[in-house]
């Protein structure tokens, strides 16, 4: 190992946000009175001065080299004083209090082959974890499959035309880094069948008190095979949710044959009108189908479809989905309703019907 | 040019096409440059081919003194991908809001740059920024450039996570509370929490500054903090007379569409009952001009918001209604009501169980008795259905001499 360098600085957390603000920013904190959509992808905010700043809001794929980081810090310099910012779905923001500065940043932006917009009604850019390029648990791969997708969704990006915003997000498997539990919609890599175990090596790898009470449906139990201190797992009982080889790397779960992707719909985090809401399951299972993933892009693009046909304005997809029933969706969107989507695990009795409220087509 | 061999990926070129800015454009790119991530490709081009991802399953790498931060990967296609053997994550914290300037994000840049494969997250799920991809060897030269220029490292791990903050005042009239410097406070607070994990499991942050949550702390964070307010909307009777000239239908997209019902508009006016409000923000968000939230604002916490594993995912619970984020005094009254969470989580948490998990397990009544805080019916949807109760209050038979002499 190097040797550290000295003097060694430890613990000092991160800048103070303060240095980085643009000026007009930093003399209106704390008094901006009210902000505008002028187009789509950018805003104007107004302060109880009358001082305005202009964010202009540019797509990115989240995974950027230094090049094109660099490339953002050079508009930055070129139209925005060097102020710029990122937001919580992974877009860039460009910061100016100069109103001339926009269309030519926009026009450098997207020549740059960069998309402008993600405001209001739009579909913003998608929340998504790490899948193969970077994570060991992938069961698909995100980069991918974000990109594939935004494709497919490029125009509700740079049009604000959707009943109101819709929010994806994609995560690799169940830890879901990216928060595909709360979102519009939802694509989740998932496993089905049960994690491999190598008999050989699970005791010099693993704690196996520490596996055993990993798995939330106790089906596994400590074992011993050929003399070696092993656990083994009861595949009925197995719901491939893969803690077990989060805590014991000798259980490997990933299956090319099986792994897929399942979409949810209808989650949200925000307060307006509806309190904050879980996706739910639309399809369990579409095939891993690289490099462009058509099933889970289609599948997508219909939710998106049906939506934009049939909602109210300031209807999220939550909202929309709830007024015109479960089987109404199932029938808009020609997805199968299986007994997958029934659940049966933890509190399982919440989500059955109970009443004879009733829509009949 | 590259003075090694490009890695052919036909699978990955496939996502060079279409209107999105394409990952693959710009790794082919720095793989010109980068046999780190020419590798990487060309891994990456497998797992395309196989449909299965070729990581190892962690590895402890870190730098001296920090238990986070550094995430260690390892392939298992190693004797294929030498360049990409060893591939560690590093977590930078992020500046509260992720504001920048060109300056710093170059600093950053050069030191990734010198020291790494050049590809990064901006940013990771949890809010830092990642670098992705270096060698146990360039750890502490990152580590100490970074600090040099006043960086420092994330978390990871059963720690703290790097907490992280919506834009708030800097940037957005409905904060109600300042969520850039309560990130950074709590941030600075707990650095040896961040660095060094010491819990049953991982700990997170977050701070939206109303109830539209753009950080999305109630699904995301154990510890949410969501700005609010207790007084009246503030209402511009002028500008709401602007929106119905501009065309814009309020009874239909305002009025209906309020879940309490609480407003009312006569052609002319908005009128609101504040007291039966729920701070929900869809009309402020519609009318920004015309509808701003009061002045008398602070924040909603709410705790244990987790994804699925173990037990189920979780929205975070209300904890206090209301309390006033105050700078003034440091956030002490919400420091003190940290510790006591961490000493009873120490106390009564299990190896990889969240404090949402913990909470549910042992019931969120005696949790609250245990951190002394008092159990009000904003705690729940509605009382319990159930006549289950754990009664531990009881009258006991004396006989009645006891009870004369008393």
């Amino acid at each position: 190992m190097a040797e550290p360098a000295a003097p060694r600085k430890t613990d000092i957390g991160p800048p103070h946000y303060e240095q980085f603000l643009h000026p007009v920013i930093k003399k209106n904190y704390g008094k901006w009175k009210y902000h505008e959509y002028m187009k789509p992808g950018v805003m104007v905010h107004v302060s109880e001065t009358g001082d305005k700043i202009y964010s202009i809001r540019v797509g990115s794929p989240r995974l950027i080299s230094v090049d094109v980081i660099r490339m953002f810090a050079d508009l930055a310099d070129k139209y925005c004083d060097g102020y710029l910012r990122f937001t919580s779905r992974n877009n860039v923001e460009f910061l100016t209090d100069k109103e001339a500065n926009i269309d030519p940043l926009i026009q450098d932006v997207q020549a740059g082959g960069y998309p402008v917009g993600g405001t209001d009604n739009s579909i913003s850019n998608i929340i998504h974890t790490q899948g193969w390029v970077h994570c060991h648990s992938a069961a698909t791969d995100v980069s991918g499959l974000v990109k594939a997708t935004m494709d497919e969704l490029y125009e509700y990006f740079v049009e604000m035309k959707l009943p109101h915003k819709v929010k994806i997000a994609a995560a690799c498997c169940l830890n879901m880094c990216g928060a595909v539990h709360c979102s519009d919609i939802a694509i989740l890599g998932i496993h089905r069948r049960p994690p491999q175990i190598n008999d050989d090596s699970v005791s010099n790898v693993c704690e196996i008190p520490t596996t055993v009470s990993s798995c939330p449906t106790a089906a596994i139990r400590p074992t011993t095979v050929e003399g070696k201190q092993t656990v083994k797992v009861d595949g009925d009982r197995c719901m491939f949710c893969a803690n077990c080889y989060t805590v014991c790397p000798a259980m490997p779960i990933a299956d090319p044959l099986n792994d897929g992707v399942s979409i949810w719909v209808g989650g949200k985090v925000s307060n307006a009108r509806s309190e904050p809401k879980f996706t739910k399951l639309a399809i369990p299972f579409l095939p891993n189908n690289p490099p462009r993933w058509p099933e889970v892009t289609d599948a997508i693009k219909k939710i998106v479809d049906v939506y934009a046909a049939g909602a109210n304005r300031y209807e999220r997809v939550g909202e929309w989905i709830e007024r015109i029933g479960w089987p109404k969706f199932f029938d808009l969107t020609g997805f199968e309703f299986t007994k997958y989507h029934i659940d049966d695990f933890r509190h399982a009795g919440e989500t059955f019907k109970r009443s004879a409220q009733i829509k009949f087509q | 040019m590259a003075d090694h061999k490009l890695r052919e990926t036909p699978l990955l070129d496939e996502l060079k096409k279409g209107p999105w800015p394409s990952f693959v454009s710009d790794m082919k790119k720095m793989a010109e440059r980068k046999p780190m991530v020419n590798d990487l490709l060309g891994q990456l081009e497998l797992s395309y081919k196989e449909k299965k991802g070729h990581w190892k399953h962690g590895g402890l790498v870190g730098v001296m003194g920090y238990g986070g931060g550094i995430i260690g990967r390892y392939s298992d296609a190693a004797k294929e991908f030498p360049a990409c053997a060893h591939f560690h994550t590093v977590r930078v914290n992020q500046p509260s809001g992720w504001f920048y300037t060109s300056a710093a994000l170059r600093e950053l840049c050069d030191i990734w740059d010198r020291h790494g494969s050049g590809m990064t997250n901006m940013h990771g799920s949890t809010g830092d920024c990642v670098f992705l991809g270096t060698t146990t060897d360039e750890l502490e030269p990152i580590f100490a450039e970074l600090t040099e220029k006043d960086w420092d490292l994330g978390g990871s791990g059963s720690d703290v996570r790097t907490p992280s903050c919506c834009n708030g005042m800097a940037r957005c009239e409905y904060a109600c509370y300042d969520t850039m410097d309560a990130c950074y406070n709590i941030t600075m607070e707990y650095q040896d929490e961040l660095h060094r994990p010491a819990f049953p499991y991982k700990w997170k942050f977050k701070f939206s500054g109303c109830p539209n949550d753009c950080v999305a702390s109630i699904a995301r964070s154990d510890l949410s903090v969501i700005g609010t307010w207790r007084d009246e909307i503030r209402i511009d009777q002028a500008a709401v007379k602007e929106y119905a000239d501009s065309g814009m239908e309020i009874r239909a997209n305002v009025i209906r569409k309020c879940p309490t019902s609480c407003m009312s508009y006569d052609g002319k006016e908005i009128t609101i009952d504040n007291k039966n409000c729920n701070r929900c923000m869809h009309c402020i968000n519609v009318m920004p001009k015309a509808l701003r939230p009061g002045t008398d604002t602070g924040a909603t916490i709410l705790i244990g918001g987790k994804a699925p594993i173990i037990e189920g995912a979780l929205l975070a619970t209300v904890l206090v209604p209301f309390i006033k984020m105050n700078k003034d005094d440091d956030y002490q009254e919400f420091k003190d009501l940290m510790e006591r969470i961490w000493d009873f989580w120490d106390e009564h948490g299990v190896n990889r169980e969240r404090i949402g998990e913990c909470i549910e397990r042992v019931g969120l009544g005696n949790f609250l008795e245990a951190i002394e805080v008092d159990p009000l019916p904003e705690h729940v949807h509605h009382p319990r259905t159930n006549p289950y109760i754990f009664y531990e209050e009881y009258f006991e038979e004396v006989d009645d001499a006891e009870a004369q002499k008393a």
